[in-house]
């Protein structure tokens, strides 16, 4: 029996419907390597033994009944952000260790309508607040390329689950870059989709107006695939939209010929990785060999992108997090009086770095701040939203760095805030904007770390993102890497 | 006589009686009976995950009564999110609107012993209500329960300019306000169930001053009575402290019925920063102009144009037109009664519905729907008295038995011979039996008694058993009198 963990989303699929093997052996293999790895990653906080093995056996009830859903049978691992109706949800926090939702995330929901089984529950930065995954409370997720790294966040459990083969595919969330970024420093392919695209409902909200449910895989295909199976109207979010969602064809026969690539010169700044820029610059090149169009173009008010989203994020958030008082679910501390069990259920339930979101954000919105912060933030962010609609009046796709280095060192930035916030400095300004954007391998550095490309597209422009990247990905075997694991036990 | 004058504004919050809860599906239900907790769904309990949606019927309700008091309709009104911290606020905000609310600049014009007034309505805008906290004692300990079956419902929140200058116009327009809601049924109008609730924020000046004294607001008020025992308590404190040299404090109140008094609830320099931002789940709430006008075109002739038209085509006085149109039914009645015959006298047939009709009511629980008395057979009643047919003690009577079995006053009149007596000739008859039987009493009359007059009047109406016609009654005795003189 090969290994049937090495492959994509979409050859297990097909696998499954020839027959090949079945959904339980596939699963179980995904169960034996996580028994086997996952201590060294620490990619899962939930793993899903029974229920996955259970599903495993219907889904193979239905193949072998000639069912062709465009998933059934395949197993995936979910952010531990989004809810599932009976599966313990913890956003990675205290205040959620023992929360049971009721209710299935409509983006997780559309893919167990299309036949998906769920492996488990991925690590993650607390509340989504973080680059590294360290902020969980429960765990800190390592970078299967190297373990003494961070797999980057906050979906870096999904990432490294999926660059570890310990899922073939993933979800994760990406409010200011929380997809793409750990996608870049693990290897794979992770789409940040235009926002309102993908349902929220069942997302654990962090910055409400950023929040979008993004895909992780080998390939843009596996990525394609599960974002077409999960984009679309909502009627129980106001913010989805009623946007039909193209009929992709990715083959051997896409071509890219023509396509207009912006370069934007913002994005290529001092302080970035010299290797990151070089390989970002040779996939720039690869594109235009392969018939693209390489255009500059600037997005003057992309150094504003950090300051005004560590004004409009917090601000959500510190309304969003309001909710979790002990009262009616989650932790509670209990105390005399309630406005001291607020405190103290607060106080012990959420880890420092939600705290200092919480705070920031709360200042933001206080009464004589308002205008000089969230206010002004606001206007700033309709101009960087501006920048790429222009932007895109001249180009068809923009190319960018992810972040501006590979994975760093576990607890490298941990006491500095500040320098933990530049790594989204990059994926921040789409996110502001609402347009999507997908991030993919393009090289690795001399230490052996993945370097990733962000594709950035106009409102809605998914389609074109995948195709650029799925010709790229046919011209090059970045994506096909896998890190070699040297578990200590 | 006071140097000063009131100042009144109301804040009031009406629940807009939809089936479902303002941003999710839950049922609304009353929240003052049954089980605790019922009508939660996971967005009313505020779960995490789970986004508001807009209920289009709230819009709709809330679009009516804008209408009905003729605001200027905002097309894109924004929600916001209003954040504090409290056990029965189960997202730490209320999702309400703020710097632009659904309209503004409206009025609602009134009716006062002063005369006509037109009271001006700052904003309307829509809001959810909060749950219920209640604090418990079992075994020594203390515990405070939650119930969220009124989390999430719809409420319009009403503000008025501080237009009103005396507790008669506040109780004038708060009934006009509610027999605007119930108009468009939209909200029954209910205080004690806090399906409506009235919050004045009050203040004195010197007569003649245009500048804005310290006010105080005044909350919790669960029935008209108390609103208005509140409000003249809270005009004779503020007078008492302004004369004695003292100043008011800005302060919320409360009402303290056993004492009847205002008492302070919190002070306003506790007054908490809201944070409100725009509700980042819901995006802009766009209305379609066609659909304003829609709903503008559906609305009912509303009260106070109702009262106005009463008194024109009617001849009614301002106050018994306003009891008319309190409630649309009864007006609806009221007319009713009047179609029966051409000449009705509308002051009759509004006497007898706001006396005898209310106070049966009153008694038996019934709305005007409920009762087996058929509007037009009230108007042929009326007609009856009027005609002579019978007289007033009579049609009483009659009135009891047509509330009881709702037939028709010609058939309970046939079957109880209770037709008044109109033939002369009977009450010519009757009048000279009772003459010629108290002769002494004539004479009396003849010496100059002339008051006795009226005892031969009630000798004959016994008589008759209460059935003479009175008018006839009175010219055939005076005719009778005089004759026997010689």
């Amino acid at each position: 029996m090969g290994d049937f963990t090495n492959l994509t989303l979409i050859e297990a699929r097909d696998a499954l419907r020839q027959g090949d093997f079945s959904s339980r052996q596939l699963t179980q293999a995904y169960l034996d390597r996580i028994t086997a790895i996952d201590k060294g990653i620490k990619a899962y906080l939930t793993v899903l033994s029974d229920e996955v093995l259970q599903a495993a056996d219907e889904a193979d009830r239905r193949l072998q009944a000639g069912e062709e859903l465009p998933l059934l049978g395949v197993p995936l691992a979910i952010k531990d952000l989004l809810t599932i109706e009976g599966v313990r949800t913890t956003c990675a926090s205290r205040i959620l260790e023992n929360f049971d939702p009721a209710y299935t995330a409509t983006a997780v929901q559309r893919l167990l309508d299309a036949g998906a089984i769920v492996l488990g529950k991925t690590n993650m930065d607390e509340f989504a607040m973080g680059s590294s995954t360290e902020n969980s409370a429960y765990q800190t997720t390592h970078n299967p390329w190297d373990v003494e790294r961070v797999p980057g966040g906050t979906s870096g459990g999904s990432a490294a689950a999926v660059a570890a083969r310990l899922a073939p595919a993933a979800l994760g969330t990406d409010t200011g870059g929380s997809v793409r970024q750990p996608a870049s420093f693990c290897g794979v392919t992770g789409l940040k989709p235009t926002y309102g695209r993908i349902s929220r409902y069942g997302l654990i909200a962090f910055g409400s107006s950023l929040d979008s449910v993004g895909p992780i895989g080998h390939t843009a295909e596996d990525v394609a695939l599960l974002f077409s199976l999960m984009a679309g109207h909502d009627p129980r979010d106001a913010t989805s939209m009623d946007k039909t969602v193209p009929d992709m064809q990715l083959t051997e026969t896409n071509s890219i010929k023509g396509l207009r690539v912006g370069v934007p010169k913002e994005y290529f700044i001092k302080g970035i990785q010299p290797e990151v820029e070089s390989a970002v610059r040779a996939a720039i090149a690869e594109l235009e060999a392969q018939g693209a169009e390489i255009v500059e173009v600037s997005l003057p008010h992309t150094q504003y992108a950090v300051p005004v989203y560590y004004i409009i994020a917090p601000a959500e958030a510190s309304a969003n997090l309001a909710r979790f008082d002990g009262v009616r679910y989650g932790l509670r501390v209990e105390s005399d009086d309630y406005i001291d069990m607020f405190k103290q259920t607060r106080g012990q339930g959420f880890g420092p770095e939600v705290k200092r979101r919480i705070m920031l954000g709360t200042y933001a919105l206080s009464a004589g701040y308002y205008d000089a912060y969230y206010g002004q933030a606001q206007k700033v962010r309709r101009l960087i939203q501006d920048d790429f609609i222009q932007a895109f009046e001249q180009v068809d796709v923009i190319a960018t760095p992810v972040a501006p280095t590979t994975a760093f060192r576990i607890g490298e930035h941990s006491d500095d805030p500040l320098e933990m916030y530049l790594q989204d400095i990059f994926t921040l300004p789409g996110s502001l904007a609402g347009v999507p954007g997908l991030a993919f391998p393009v090289g690795f550095d001399e230490n052996n770390l993945p370097i990733g490309m962000q594709l950035i597209g106009p409102h809605f422009g998914e389609a074109k993102l995948f195709e650029a990247a799925h010709v790229y990905q046919q011209a090059t075997d970045w994506h096909q890497q896998q890190p070699q694991l040297n578990i200590s036990k | 006589m006071t140097k000063y004058q009131p100042v009144i504004g109301l804040e009031i919050h009406a629940v807009l009686e939809t089936r479902s809860k303002m941003f999710d599906d839950a049922p609304v239900v009353d929240s003052t009976h049954g089980a605790p907790n019922i009508a939660v769904s996971p967005v009313s309990a505020g779960m995490p995950g789970v986004l508001p949606v807009i209920n289009q019927r709230a819009v709709e309700y809330a679009l009516r009564v804008a209408l009905a008091l003729d605001c200027e309709i905002a097309l894109t009104s924004i929600f916001e999110r209003k954040s504090y911290f409290y056990p029965d606020l189960p997202k730490g905000y209320q999702i309400s609107q703020y710097q632009h609310p659904l309209a503004r600049n409206g009025e609602l014009t009134i009716h006062t012993s002063q005369g006509e007034q037109v009271v001006r309505i700052r904003r309307v805008h829509i809001e959810e209500d909060t749950g219920k906290l209640t604090h418990v004692e079992e075994d020594g300990e203390n515990y405070s329960l939650v119930d969220l079956n009124r989390a999430g419902v719809p409420l319009l929140e009403i503000v008025t300019e501080p237009d009103l200058h005396s507790v008669e116009a506040v109780r004038a327009y708060a009934y006009g306000l509610r027999a605007v809601l119930r108009y468009l049924g939209v909200n029954s109008g209910n205080l004690e169930k806090g399906l409506l609730r009235i919050e004045p924020n009050i203040s004195l000046r010197p007569k003649g001053s245009e500048e804005m004294g310290t006010r105080t607001e005044i909350k919790n008020l669960n029935s008209f009575r108390t609103l208005e025992r509140a409000l003249s308590y809270e005009i004779e404190r503020q007078t008492e402290v302004l004369n004695s040299g003292g100043d008011i404090r800005q302060q919320t109140l409360g009402w303290n019925e056993a004492e009847q008094v205002t008492v302070p609830q919190r002070s306003k320099e506790e007054a908490e920063d809201y944070r409100y931002f725009p509700e980042p789940d819901l995006p802009p709430l766009v209305l379609e102009q066609s659909w304003v006008d829609e709903i503008r075109a559906g609305l009912p002739e509303l009260p106070y144009t109702k009262q106005q038209r009463f008194v024109q085509q009617y001849q009614l006085k301002q106050g018994r037109a306003a009891l008319l149109v309190e409630d649309q039914a009864v007006a609806e009645f009221f007319e009713a009664a009047m179609g029966a015959a051409q000449d009705i006298e509308a002051r009759l047939v509004a006497n007898w519905i706001t006396g005898d009709l209310f106070s049966h009511m009153n008694d038996s629980g019934e709305d005007i729907e409920d009762l087996k008395l058929k509007p037009a057979n009230l108007g042929t009643l009326v007609q009856l008295v009027s005609s002579g047919e019978i007289n007033q003690p009579t049609a009483k009577g009659v009135l009891a038995e047509m509330l009881g079995s709702g037939r028709s006053p010609a058939e309970i009149i046939e079957e109880h011979g209770l037709g008044q007596i109109s033939d002369t000739g009977q009450i010519e008859a009757m009048v000279s039996e009772v003459l010629a039987a108290n002769p002494d009493e004539l004479a009396e009359y003849h010496a100059g008694k002339e008051q006795l007059a009226q005892w031969f009047f009630g000798q004959v109406m016994r008589t008759a058993q209460g059935q003479a016609n009175p008018q006839l009654l009175r010219m055939e005795l005076e005719r009778q009198l005089s004759e026997s003189k010689q």
